[in-house]
């Protein structure tokens, strides 16, 4: 182990720190410089543009409904990725394949024809379900249900992609035991199941936390953004921006990319320590 | 019990992601050629539609150079700061774009501490681009590095075989499947991207404005086939990227 790391490092020459001062140099510019300022900025005036951001009450309502739609559509996402993991790895079903394909496809579609998509079928006024919908008194496009929606549309593959993949690792002779020795398929699930995929499941929340939390575009065409009540964090960083107030603009961002930050260093941590545990 | 999981996944997923898309579809196509055609061809449409697909592009290229050099740095360099360079890695995926906007614009825009003043140009789309995309390739190429067999590389150099002709013949041949789906998924991120273009760029017509932006106004001038047009003919480009890739990697991965 020693010696394969001792040559895997060994052959350090110009083009070694070449490439290395590239990479930082474009790391440095491209990322951390900038997000480093937006820390600053926000600290402009000590804290008072994040107590500006805190007595509004528009804001802190803006930022109640990211946390409550980003809360719903992560527990939607969870139960429906783990769900779909279990029938992909576990189960044969005629299209199994076209439906792993298509799982992927919500990140590559645009966040605005994302939005686009969901006002077609669930617009209140020509939408395909919408009338009908609004006729039994359930408005979903400019409203709470259509952002719910839009959120959980841009994250929906994130926890299948994490647990898939430790599903196929662990295998399924723990199980086939368990359940020959009389358990019943929902306890099998609970108990052998559920605790082996844990951390892939923990990951994929973070990850679609972090995700739905900063949903802009999707959100925007859906919302109707409508001050102190379909005005999301994010829509209110562009429109605080647009008004010329760039304190308050840069304390909401502040907020979200600190989230952001402390989601990606909580996976790191514990990829890490499962790492070490597993060697 | 499978059925009925079966039953209520492929339901939900219908009604949140393919009926909605299927309805993009069948409202452009309920609008007629003429009209698909009429949208795209516009000249302001059509100017969007091909600065998104250039910076697209461009950018990926620069991805697949850039990516791979910082992948191989993460890898196979070791310095003190390596860590911090990893999570550096990841925060262009989890920070929201709005504020990855913001963020550009706080060393490229007009209050630059560099001096430059790169807001509402085209310069500012790619770079907008290259901040969303960053992570794509290199996270698709670090665990192929990483597994890859050194001896090989060894046997080669003691063979006399120089460091460029080591990395072309070996190390490329091995990384070029990876590299390729990076390639693609960040080309497809690109060409959808709008958040963090909202401020940086101005959406100017003719000069910065995008293919997303197109779709967002028809949807605010109340025009859903307009809509359904640019965001079907954004669609169709993803799709086929990713198809061409998807075959460019078979045939890599059949031949080695």
């Amino acid at each position: 182990m020693a010696e394969s790391h001792l040559t895997r490092h060994g052959r350090s020459g110009p083009v070694t720190y070449l490439l290395r001062a590239f990479a930082i140099v474009y790391l440095l510019l491209l990322v951390a410089w900038p997000v480093a300022l937006v820390v600053t900025h926000t600290f402009d005036d000590g804290l008072e543009s994040l107590r500006a951001v805190f007595s509004d009450p528009d804001t802190v309502h803006a930022l109640r409904l990211s946390v409550l739609a980003a809360a719903v559509a992560t527990v939607i996402n969870t139960v429906f990725g783990v769900g779909v993991s279990l029938l992909l790895v576990r189960t044969e079903f005629p299209g199994k394949r076209l439906l792993s394909a298509l799982l992927d496809l919500p990140l590559s579609v645009s966040p605005i024809v994302v939005g686009l998509a969901l006002v077609l079928v669930y617009g209140g006024r020509t939408g395909w379900f919408g009338p009908t919908l609004e006729s039994w008194g359930i408005q979903v496009i400019f409203s709470t249900p259509g952002i719910i929606l839009a959120t959980a549309f841009v994250s929906l593959p994130l926890v299948i992609r994490e647990v898939v993949p430790t599903l196929r690792e662990i295998g399924i002779e723990q199980e086939q035991a368990a359940l020959s020795l009389g358990a019943s398929s929902w306890q099998t699930f609970w108990r052998i199941t559920l605790p082996s995929v844990k951390w892939a499941v923990v990951y994929g929340v973070v990850l679609t936390l972090a995700r739905s939390l900063g949903e802009f575009g999707a959100v925007k065409v859906v919302s109707g953004n409508v001050l102190g009540e379909t005005r999301t964090a994010t829509l209110a960083v562009e429109e605080k921006y647009l008004n010329f107030n760039a304190s308050e603009a840069y304390a909401i961002a502040f907020l979200l990319a600190g989230v952001s930050v402390v989601a990606i260093a909580i996976i790191s941590i514990l990829r890490s320590r499962e790492k070490k545990a597993s060697s | 019990m499978k059925q009925v999981g079966l039953g209520i996944v492929m339901l939900w997923f219908s009604l949140l992601v393919l009926i909605p898309l299927s309805a993009i579809i069948v409202t452009t196509t309920d609008g007629g050629w003429a009209n698909f055609w009429r949208t795209v061809t516009t000249p302001q449409t059509a100017h969007a539609i091909r600065l998104t697909v250039t910076a697209a592009l461009v950018v990926t290229l620069i991805n697949v150079v850039a990516g791979t050099v910082i992948a191989w740095v993460l890898v196979r360099d070791r310095f003190p700061g390596k860590a911090l360079l990893e999570l550096i890695i990841d925060i262009p995926f989890a920070l929201p774009t709005i504020v990855a906007g913001l963020v550009l614009l706080s060393l490229y825009g007009n209050d630059s501490p560099l001096g430059l003043h790169l807001s509402n140009s085209s310069t500012s789309v790619y770079l907008a681009f290259l901040f969303v995309t960053l992570p794509f390739v290199v996270r698709m190429v670090q665990p192929v590095l990483e597994e890859l067999d050194l001896d090989v590389e060894e046997a080669a150099a003691s063979l006399g075989a120089s460091r460029f002709m080591t990395f072309r013949r070996i190390i490329a041949p091995s990384l070029t499947p990876a590299i390729a789906a990076g390639a693609a998924l960040s080309f497809a991120r690109a060409i959808g991207e709008y958040g963090s273009l909202v401020l940086l760029s101005g959406n100017l017509p003719f000069t910065s404005e995008v293919a997303s932006v197109r779709i967002l106004s028809a949807i605010e001038n109340d025009n859903p086939a307009g809509a359904a047009s640019i965001a079907t003919l954004l669609l169709l480009v993803s799709l086929t990227v990713i198809v061409v890739l998807d075959v460019i990697q078979r045939k890599v991965a059949s031949r080695g």
